[in-house]
């Protein structure tokens, strides 16, 4: 590769989303500033191979996008009047480029907080995050939800032509609204780690990798937002989660169980990580559910040096858990935990408790619901809930693993 | 809404049925999968389908149908059953679809059923 196509390639993998948002914030036109950025970087690597790698490639791509972004909206006949507004919109973007003294805005807080809109469709907005924020292309993201590139490809511009037309102001959230606005940031990216973590060890090698691209929106978000508890629970926790990937199968390909995981195995460096991030989020003294289930994640973190685990606090969490985020996995897991900590049937009695509405097709719920009644004795009733759990189960490692139990 | 889950089977997975001790990994996952189709009370119906050679192929010509001993096309995969489920849309219909048991060779189509038109 030539000295200038890296130049656009790091370029493009360190400044894109931040050239994006500033972009975006400004036109309040996603697909355009998109489009717009793309042709810079096109041309970009037409140019600067011949005329030398400019001493600000930030600044040159600013320039090279905006005047493209100006000449598609003369192109579209934007009405006259906004015309001119946008060209002033777009007009700090020069004093970045020229001024030394002026650092470029990193406003991919303001991006992150538009993909996680309430106006936005929540299953649109991981999606919407990932092509925005990281540069996705729809097909990985498509594979990743288990959608036709194409449906994905229009899901996206869908929504993309909603924020220009319904006006969503590219801006960060004050006040009153921050929390909840923040709920759904953190709720998107933890989406995207739920569908890597799902798929376990490759069953469907197209889901894999995600996992990884929303640790990098954590980290991000950590970044951008380094007073928020939150932030930081939520990239202990799927750090501790991630510590734990490799052992969640067996050289076959076999699910291995929690208690049964190899801790030697497990990754010290990201608990390491997560312990520091949990306890700076800890000193700030705003506890959230984020904070509550990496705390909950760390206390099975701790086997790997005590050798056991600590069911009581895990019980005691969760009782914290189920009062601010009363969620179906949260009531299932307190059930779990109660159940280890006491007896079974303490637990059962909990499990009893959920709606039998809220479980209908909820397996975790049918794989604890059998193993409660299987260490009460009661076979019948444990044969038929474990029966409910395989024919629930959408991973072929787990379901082979629940009927050897039988 | 009405969806139709097809499952096609490769001629290995058809023969495994005729082996006493295959036979049991290859049904009681489907077992428990339909018993919490029924649960949940989405299921309206279905069936498991006989070998496709045993078929007989009716095809229609100019006089009236032409009659054949399957299978009816010679594909490497053959429909091995079919469930029908009632959801309220494609998303549900395609978790349901994705809960079926995996086999090796087995492919599962899923389609909306025809709504006749109302008139």
């Amino acid at each position: 590769m030539s000295e200038a196509a890296r130049a656009v390639e790091q370029a493009a993998r360190e400044s894109r989303a931040r050239l994006l948002a500033f972009l975006a914030a400004r036109s309040h036109d996603l697909a355009a500033a998109e489009d717009a950025l793309s042709e810079a970087f096109r041309s970009a690597l037409e140019t600067w191979p011949g005329d030398g790698v400019p001493d600000k490639p930030e600044a040159w791509l600013l320039t090279a996008a905006r005047r493209r972004l100006i000449d598609a909206a003369r192109h579209a006949r934007v009405r006259a009047q906004a015309m001119p507004e946008l060209t002033a919109a777009l007009d700090d973007a020069q004093v970045f480029t020229h001024d030394h003294e002026h650092a470029f805005p990193d406003e991919r807080l303001k991006l992150l907080f538009v993909c996680a809109h309430p106006a936005i469709d929540a299953a649109a907005r991981t999606p919407l995050m990932l092509q925005t924020v990281l540069g996705l292309d729809a097909a990985r993201i498509a594979s990743a939800f288990l959608v036709k590139p194409s449906a994905m490809g229009q899901r996206l511009s869908r929504v993309k032509t909603k924020i220009r037309d319904a006006g969503i102001a590219f801006e960060i959230p004050r006040g009153d609204e921050l929390p909840e606005r923040l709920d759904a940031v953190l709720e998107a990216i933890y989406a995207a780690y739920g569908s890597g973590w799902d798929d376990i060890a490759g069953a469907d090698p197209r889901r894999k990798g995600l996992a990884i691209e929303a640790l990098e929106l954590g980290a991000l978000l950590v970044h951008l937002l380094p007073d928020e508890p939150e932030a930081l629970g939520l990239s202990a926790l799927m750090l501790y989660c991630e510590a734990r990937r490799g052992t969640r199968r067996g050289p076959h390909g076999e699910y291995v169980p929690l208690s049964e995981q190899d801790v030697t195995l497990w990754s010290r460096p990201m608990i390491e990580q997560a312990d520091r991030l949990l306890r700076k989020a800890e000193r700030m003294g705003r506890i959230g559910r984020f904070q509550l289930e990496a705390a909950i994640q760390s206390v099975h973190a701790q086997r790997a040096r005590t050798g056991d685990t600590d069911w009581e606090s895990i019980a005691l969490l969760y009782e914290g858990l189920v009062r601010i985020a009363p969620a179906i996995g949260a009531l299932v897991g307190r059930a779990a935990a109660v159940a280890q900590a006491r007896d079974p049937q303490t637990g059962w009695s909990l499990l009893q408790r959920i709606p039998a509405q809220a479980v209908i097709s909820y397996q975790p719920y049918w794989a604890l619901a059998a193993h409660l009644l299987e260490r009460m004795d009661r076979e019948e009733e444990a044969r038929a809930a474990r029966d409910r759990a395989i024919g629930l189960c959408e991973d072929p490692a787990m379901r082979a693993w629940l009927m050897r139990q039988g | 809404m009405n969806f139709s889950i097809l499952i096609h089977e490769t001629a290995e997975a058809f023969a495994m049925r005729d082996d006493p001790a295959q036979r049991p990994a290859l049904y009681a996952p489907i077992g428990a999968y339909l018993q919490a189709l029924r649960d949940a009370g989405v299921f309206v119906g279905g069936a498991g389908l006989e070998a496709p050679a045993t078929a007989n192929v009716l095809s229609a010509n100019g006089a009236g149908w032409k009659v054949q001993d399957g299978p009816f096309a010679d594909t490497k995969e053959q429909l091995a059953g079919l469930i029908i489920i009632d959801v309220p849309d494609r998303e549900r219909a395609l978790e349901w679809a994705r809960r079926f048991p995996t086999q090796a060779g087995r492919k599962i189509e899923l389609r909306a059923n025809l709504v006749p038109p109302s008139e």
